[in-house]
């Protein structure tokens, strides 16, 4: 019960985060990516996170364990190929499309315009179709069983 | 650029950071956002709620924001919403297969020291600049 309330105050702190950044501006987000007409206040966005991450991600996992709960869930994968890299292409076609990443477009989705909604719509599709497309190819050619490994935090 | 202009994204970091960090200190759980909502769909029963609850945070902290601070929202990149849809699907089978995205290999990989993230968000930075040239190549040809 405690963890559920933690849950939704982080995920409040979040996109209240977001917005404050303006990360919630697909406009200001694709300015960050046009190097003919750079928008760098973004960068600052990262550098505010990795400064807070940086320590406290440090000094957090000293600890044997969470607070409330019995034990960190970190990611399994460490692996860098060709795979990876074609992967992260593919979103990284599709921010620079639309300007919304995963974070930003949720809370953007809070004013359900026509935009939003086929944005998030499509993303919650997209990655329906990829982990079921997985399991099942998995289960039927690999012969992996389920349950699935653990993947990255993403 | 004035100096005040840097001030709010990095005050946002900031705030974003100690979402992250204090979910992981309470919780043990990381605060990638594809990974939470992706996993939805794949979690065992007792993993389900908290992922819910923290997409729930995230549009009420939305509402919040257009409550005290609408001026972020409203901004429009002219795009149809069937390019918005396009754009969706791939944002959604990439973070997905590639195993984060902005906040799981940006902010919390980073954080992390992963290689692994270091190298999936040069990739989609680097992507993502490349695509928005294009666009505006398109743009100014047609």
């Amino acid at each position: 019960m405690k963890v559920l309330l933690v849950a939704v105050l982080a995920g409040v702190l979040f996109s209240i985060g977001l917005g404050v950044a303006g990360m919630t501006h697909p406009d200001k987000v694709i300015g960050f990516l046009d190097f003919a007409r750079w928008d760098p206040s973004l960068m600052f966005v990262m550098g505010g996170v990795v400064l807070v991450d940086g320590v406290l991600f440090r000094l957090i996992l000293r600890r044997p364990s969470p607070l409330w709960a019995p034990a960190f869930t970190l990611p399994g994968a460490t692996g860098i190929d060709a795979r990876l890299i074609a992967r992260a292409m593919l979103f990284g076609v599709g921010w620079g499309i639309s300007g919304f990443c995963p974070g930003p477009a949720i809370t953007s989705a809070v004013i359900p315009t026509r935009e939003t909604i086929a944005f998030v719509g499509a993303m919650f599709s997209g990655m329906a179709i990829h982990d079921g497309g997985r399991a099942l190819w998995r289960r039927s050619v690999a012969g992996i069983p389920e349950p699935l490994p653990p993947e990255a935090c993403g | 650029m004035p100096f005040s202009a840097f001030l709010a994204p990095t005050l946002g970091g900031v705030l974003i950071g100690l979402a992250v960090a204090g979910l992981l200190l309470f919780t043990g759980k990381l605060a990638g956002i594809s990974g939470v909502v992706g996993g939805l769909a794949q979690a065992e029963k007792g993993d389900r709620a908290w992922r819910l609850l923290f997409i729930f945070g995230m549009v009420g902290g939305g509402a919040l924001l257009l409550c005290v601070h609408p001026e972020a929202f409203g901004s429009t990149t002219g795009r149809t919403a069937g390019t918005l849809a396009v754009a969706g699907l791939l944002v959604g089978v990439g973070t997905r297969a590639s195993g984060g995205c902005t906040s799981g290999h940006g902010v919390c990989g980073l954080s992390l020291l992963s290689p692994r993230s270091l190298v999936a968000t040069l990739t989609f930075i680097a992507t993502g600049a490349a695509t928005v040239a294009a666009v505006r190549l398109l743009g100014s040809a047609s």
